[in-house]
């Protein structure tokens, strides 16, 4: 085991792999319990969709792939805000339709282009071998970026998670700090799309706080635990992803998944107890 | 100058459809002003109007300032069942805004909220979820919130929705005092118009688009108006 771990840390891409995921399980999970309360978590799915479709046109176009989808996204992710805070348009089905759409478009152009291989696979479902020495650069900045972001504005998406009528109807800029809480998921969804994968990285960002939610009953202690079972989770799937040469994204969630029984089984024990 | 809100010939349309037209109000500080009518007239839309969450067809607000800070309770609150925050961290949000370009809550906020916890009664229950709580408990930590964010206007919207006749009553004599002591003008709607017309200096009747005209004045002149001998079927 020790030497598993020693064997780890002596490769620049693993080491990358962990700085990466570590940094973004962090501001996942900072995010997490607001998207969840909100009702938001389908964007960060849809969110996630437009990714890949992006991150498939770039590569086709030899574009740099992480620096193209960013604006793309967070582009997106302002119109799927939109969608969702007009009760006119059905908001679900047009997010649904959205993500469908940038899929198929993806999946199109590599096809036409590369053709599907395990490249594709890796874009689906998480790779370790991804992350390059630029995009540890964009990552740190920019996941740095957001938790600072976060912290400073930590009173205001509270407010505004908490109560959207109340937060405007008093005189504060509510739709601003939606638009914020919008940008931040978007960048988020996709630097971790190259370690978790288009079609897993939203769980990145709702599983562990909803896991937290379990049996945390304030909502900094909902935070703290999410970033400590995000932290963990990460950091163990990585290392089954790297012994048994698994997709990352899918041994993150699994291990999030495991995480998630078990506070559910805390939870319950706790109103036997009662 | 006293005064707080002028409201001068409201109109309100729902999809170009008119549902209030031709409201004048005034609130003065140290007043309360309460809101009447029958479901449907059109109570909830002109008081979020005055908070700017609903466009006037007609009509404006004088008096209403970029600064004021207004305090609100709405008729029905949003927040999820499920949602994990503390008493006291939902009350304290109510200072959000007061914060200006500050990132944190100064002492100063922190005590203005366990201030007005205490004011509500509900010190013992401060350190619980929110989700754990009654009806009562519920709408007493938001009635708290909204003093917190109280600067020279309090908004209520059917305060007494969801406590019992016994809590009620010491709501009203709770809002009657904090008009005496903090010098803010209060508007609350109301069906409950026995407690309310209590504690109210002025009255606003509303009728429905196309009906009689609206009422607006002190209480002593309503009491004797025939909309309030035909709305509360003559029991005052």
């Amino acid at each position: 085991m020790i030497d598993i771990i020693k064997e780890i840390l002596s490769q620049p891409f693993m080491v990358r792999a962990l700085i990466v995921g570590v940094l973004l399980a962090i501001c996942s999970s900072f995010l997490g319990v607001s998207l969840i309360l909100k009702r938001y978590s389908m964007i960060g799915d849809g969110l996630s969709h437009v990714g890949f479709g992006s991150l498939a046109i770039a590569t086709a176009m030899n574009w740099a792939p992480i620096s193209v989808s960013i604006p793309v996204v967070v582009i997106s992710a302002f119109f799927l805000l939109r969608i969702s805070e007009n009760s006119k348009i059905k908001g679900d089905a047009a997010i649904a339709m959205i993500s469908v759409v940038s899929l198929a478009g993806g999946v199109m152009i590599i096809s036409i282009s590369t053709g599907i291989n395990t490249d594709v696979c890796n874009y689906m479902f998480g790779s370790i071998l991804g992350m390059t020495k630029s995009d540890l650069h964009l990552t740190i900045i920019l996941s740095i970026a957001i938790m600072v972001a976060y912290i400073l504005l930590y009173n205001r998406i509270f407010a505004v998670t908490l109560d959207e009528t109340f937060t405007k109807a008093t005189g504060n800029r509510a739709s601003l700090y939606n638009s914020t809480i919008a940008i931040m998921t978007a960048i988020i969804i996709v630097l971790g799309m190259r370690m978790m994968g288009a079609m897993l990285v939203s769980s990145l960002i709702v599983m562990p706080s909803l896991t937290a939610m379990r049996v945390c009953k304030s909502f900094k202690t909902v935070i703290i635990n999410a970033v400590v079972i995000s932290v963990s989770c990460v950091l163990i799937g990585i290392f089954i992803s790297y012994t048994m040469a698994t997709p990352t994204g899918a041994s993150i969630v699994i291990c999030n998944f495991a995480m998630f029984i078990f506070y559910h089984i805390i939870s319950r024990l706790r109103l036997i107890k009662k | 100058m006293n005064e707080l809100i002028n409201g001068k010939n409201i109109a309100i349309s729902y999809d170009g459809k008119k549902i209030l037209s031709g409201v004048n109000f005034t609130l003065n500080k140290g007043e309360v002003l309460c809101i009447i009518g029958e479901n449907g007239s059109g109570k909830t839309s002109l008081v979020k109007s005055i908070l700017g969450m609903k466009k006037l067809s007609e009509g404006a607000f004088t008096g209403i300032s970029d600064i004021s800070r207004i305090g609100y309770l709405a008729q029905k609150d949003e927040i999820q069942k499920d949602f994990p925050a503390k008493v006291k961290e939902v009350v304290l949000s109510g200072r959000l805004n007061d914060l200006g370009y500050r990132p944190f809550y100064r002492k100063k906020d922190k005590e203005i909220a366990l201030e007005n916890i205490k004011k509500l009664g509900i010190e013992a229950i401060m350190n619980k979820s929110f989700n754990e709580i009654s009806g009562g408990q519920r709408q007493r930590v938001l009635i708290a919130r909204a003093l917190c964010a109280t600067g020279e206007i309090l908004i209520l919207d059917e305060p007494e929705a969801s406590l019992d006749p016994v809590v009620t009553k010491s709501l009203f004599s709770l809002i009657k005092e904090i008009k005496n002591d903090n010098n803010i003008g209060i508007v609350i709607v109301s069906h409950n118009l026995n407690t309310s017309l209590d504690i109210a200096d002025k009255v606003l009747h509303l009728k429905a688009f196309g009906e009689d005209e609206h009422f607006f004045g002190n209480l002593i002149d309503y009491k004797d108006s025939p909309l309030a001998k035909g709305f509360m079927g003559g029991e005052i």
